[in-house]
């Protein structure tokens, strides 16, 4: 098919919380590209409408924006791609602005400050229904007429609710206006609201009962509380038998294939533990994404996330980080991976990068199986005070030094910053909606997308490496040891044992630690592969116990406290960051702190005899 | 008077927003927000841990506000 001529280019602006991207999919539809702009990792959004006549529309979604004095990387996006300054970008021939018509206190002033660009430009009054329903009149002639732009009716969550806007954008469209650069926008938006508007009441009474409910400061927690609890467990449990399921299906695949294969033995093993384990290891994580961001796109289109960072904000402060950074730390208790990428809703981009480098802090559910081996091996199974299990509380404290090292972590890193300006909370909290399922579909679409294209590849590379690694050279014709222990892989575990010994990692831990660098889980499977155990995981647990010191088994927890060695995790902080500095920051700390931790629980575990 | 000292509930006009720093960033902000001499404006509650931070009603609209930011802000009270 020949791609339809773009007959005129449009850019989408508007306040936060206008409804514009809901907008932008109702008149888009599926028809859209999310991809990055040049060099920041803001995110670029762009769709093709067609208008009644037929003609092709091509629509740009620039971030929202609260002023074009730019405070923040999206609004300095949002300005410049208007002015058609922004490096690759052309300017657009007309600019659509959004306007929530139960807001207009605000957002007229922004309306009036991108008219002052002198760009062609139409202004769609979006959420009338709303507004019609609150009692609000809007004058639209006279509006038009005082700002001299067309102005367009709108109802971004209702089908047919952009028609009239498309067929508004196909006909002529008036040349700029030309306005005074140095006016006072608040007196004009006050004259044109006294002139056009007729309000009731200044705020929604819904939004009001609400609110007193949301932000009761115990009800409103209570409430939190809840909902934190649902997410969780939904993020840790829920996913698992879709991540089972997955494994298994992918295992099967790459088995049947494998199958097809048997008379090369070297390309089946890439098939089969190079290339399906690489895809099983990648697609594995979409469970969680997806249902983490089912969660957070919900609250965010209903307008509870900001409240819920309301409720949290002074708790994180004096953590060095937001109320924001909540929700993706409590992600992160899951797999750090969703967490990370959850962390574009906070807007201060030194926040959210203190919250993206404190993310692996938090216990991942990767972490678990390594826990559950050590724990069942070492510790007695006992009760404590009559109603605790030791195994149990040894359990709780490994989360808990994680959750106190995040914090410790953030608080360094607030005073090492050099950039000791105030961090601003300042955040609106929007009318609260019902979230309409076509977005939040096409929300979660784009999660899968970015997860798959941008994090997908370099998972799926480095578990290549990391068989290529494991697999070669092969083992001598003699050979009595497990082939692993013959390979690159092995060959870098004993040279990591002079590294690991004086934290008392013995050499097998260190082999298997190679392979354990793509997920933190696959280091159990590893050590039962040097052990000669394929497959009998459950006799690991005995040689272990058997074999190592306590000290060791001790040491070896610590360091999964701070596992610095999940590939996945950093192939996301860099694509997340768009830096492979902060990669290397946060490679470099976790390994600093692991290797301490683990250093002074071997030395004390071993100064106390065990 | 600054918002930071109204009362739950207590409605007040703005007077101005003062620059902390020069060319103060937050305090820029919070003029494109609305806070402008002659806005009236509103304390509609507080957070739950230390009354921070503050849910202010300005224009037609609610923002969330640090206490250090709602102290830039010179409001005269409305009986």
């Amino acid at each position: 098919m020949i791609e339809a001529v773009v007959s005129l280019r449009l850019a989408l602006v508007g306040n936060p919380n206008c409804g514009k991207t809901a907008l932008f999919n109702q008149l888009t539809g599926g028809r859209q590209k999310v991809a990055n702009y040049a060099g920041v990792t803001v995110e670029r959004k762009e769709g093709r409408f067609s208008g009644p006549s037929g003609r092709t529309f091509q629509l740009i979604d620039l971030p929202g924006a609260y002023s074009l004095e730019a405070a923040s990387p999206d609004e300095v996006i949002t300005r410049d791609v208007c002015l058609g300054h922004f490096p690759g970008e052309t300017a657009p021939d007309a600019i659509v602005c959004v306007a929530d018509a139960t807001n207009l206190r605000l957002h007229l002033r922004f309306v009036l400050e991108v008219r002052r660009l002198g760009r062609p430009m139409v202004l769609a009054l979006n959420m009338m229904d709303a507004a019609r329903k609150r009692g609000i009149e809007i004058d639209v002639a006279k509006l038009e007429e005082a700002l001299g732009i067309p102005v367009v009716e709108t109802v971004a969550v209702r089908r047919g609710g952009a028609a009239a806007l498309a067929a508004r954008l196909d006909g002529e469209l008036p040349p700029a206006v030309v306005v005074d650069a140095n006016s006072d926008l608040h007196a004009e938006v006050r004259a044109l609201l006294a002139d056009a508007v007729s309000m009731p009441r200044r705020t929604a009474e819904i939004d009001d009962a609400l609110d007193r409910f949301f932000l009761h400061p115990v009800l409103g927690l209570g409430v939190l509380a809840v909902i934190m609890f649902l997410i969780f467990q939904a993020v840790f449990s829920w996913a698992e038998p879709l991540m089972e399921g997955i494994e298994a299906g992918v295992g099967l695949v790459g088995a049947w294939v494998g199958s097809g294969l048997a008379s090369m033995p070297m390309l089946q093993s890439l098939v089969v533990d190079g290339i399906f384990a690489g895809v099983g290891g990648v697609l594995v994580f979409l469970p969680q994404i997806l249902i983490l961001f089912l969660f957070i796109l919900a609250l965010e289109e209903s307008g509870y996330l900001p409240r819920a960072a309301f409720l949290l904000d002074r708790l994180m402060l004096k953590a060095g980080l937001t109320g924001r950074s909540f929700i993706p730390l409590l992600s992160s208790f899951a797999c750090a991976i969703p967490g990370i990428m959850a962390t574009r809703s906070i807007q201060d981009p030194r926040d959210r990068l203190t919250t993206i480098l404190i993310a692996p802090l938090m216990t991942c559910s990767a972490r678990l199986p390594v826990y559950a081996l050590l724990i069942a091996a070492f510790i007695p199974d006992q009760t404590v005070a009559g109603i605790f299990n030791l195994q149990g509380i040894v359990l709780f404290s490994l989360y808990v030094a994680g959750i106190v090292s995040a914090l410790a972590v953030a608080w360094v890193i607030k005073l090492i910053r050099r950039d000791k300006s105030e961090h601003a909370l300042l955040m609106e909290l929007p009318s609260y909606r019902i979230p309409h399922p076509r977005d939040i579909a096409i929300g979660l679409w784009e999660r899968a997308n970015i997860f798959l294209k941008r994090v997908g590849g370099i998972i799926l590379s480095l578990t290549i490496i990391l068989w290529f690694l494991s697999t070669f050279p092969g083992a001598p014709e003699a050979a009595t040891e497990p082939a692993i222990n013959y390979s690159f892989a092995g060959m870098l575990g004993r040279w990591l044992h002079v590294l690991f010994e004086p934290i008392g990692f013995n050499w097998q831990i260190s082999i298997a630690l190679v392979p354990g660098l793509a997920a933190r889980e696959v280091a159990v499977s590893s050590l039962a592969t040097v052990y000669a155990l394929s497959g009998h995981e459950e006799g690991l647990q005995a040689i272990v116990a058997a074999q190592w010191s306590m000290a060791t088994a001790f040491s070896l927890l610590a360091w999964y406290v701070f596992a610095p060695m999940c590939l996945s995790t950093l192939a996301t902080v860099r694509r997340e960051t768009n830096s492979w500095r902060q990669v290397w920051i946060m490679a470099g700390y976790l390994f600093a702190l692991a290797y301490l931790a683990s250093f002074l629980t071997y030395q004390i575990t071993r100064a106390f005899g065990a | 008077m600054r918002l930071s000292e109204l009362s739950q509930g207590a409605d007040a006009v703005v007077r101005e927003v003062e620059n902390v720093v020069d060319g103060d960033p937050i305090a820029r902000r919070l003029r494109d927000y609305g806070f402008v001499r002659g806005e009236p404006v509103r304390l509609v509650g507080r957070g739950p841990i230390g009354a921070d931070p503050l849910l202010v009603q300005i224009g037609f609209t609610r923002f969330a506000l640090r206490r250090a930011e709602a102290a830039r802000v010179i409001v005269e009270s409305v009986p």
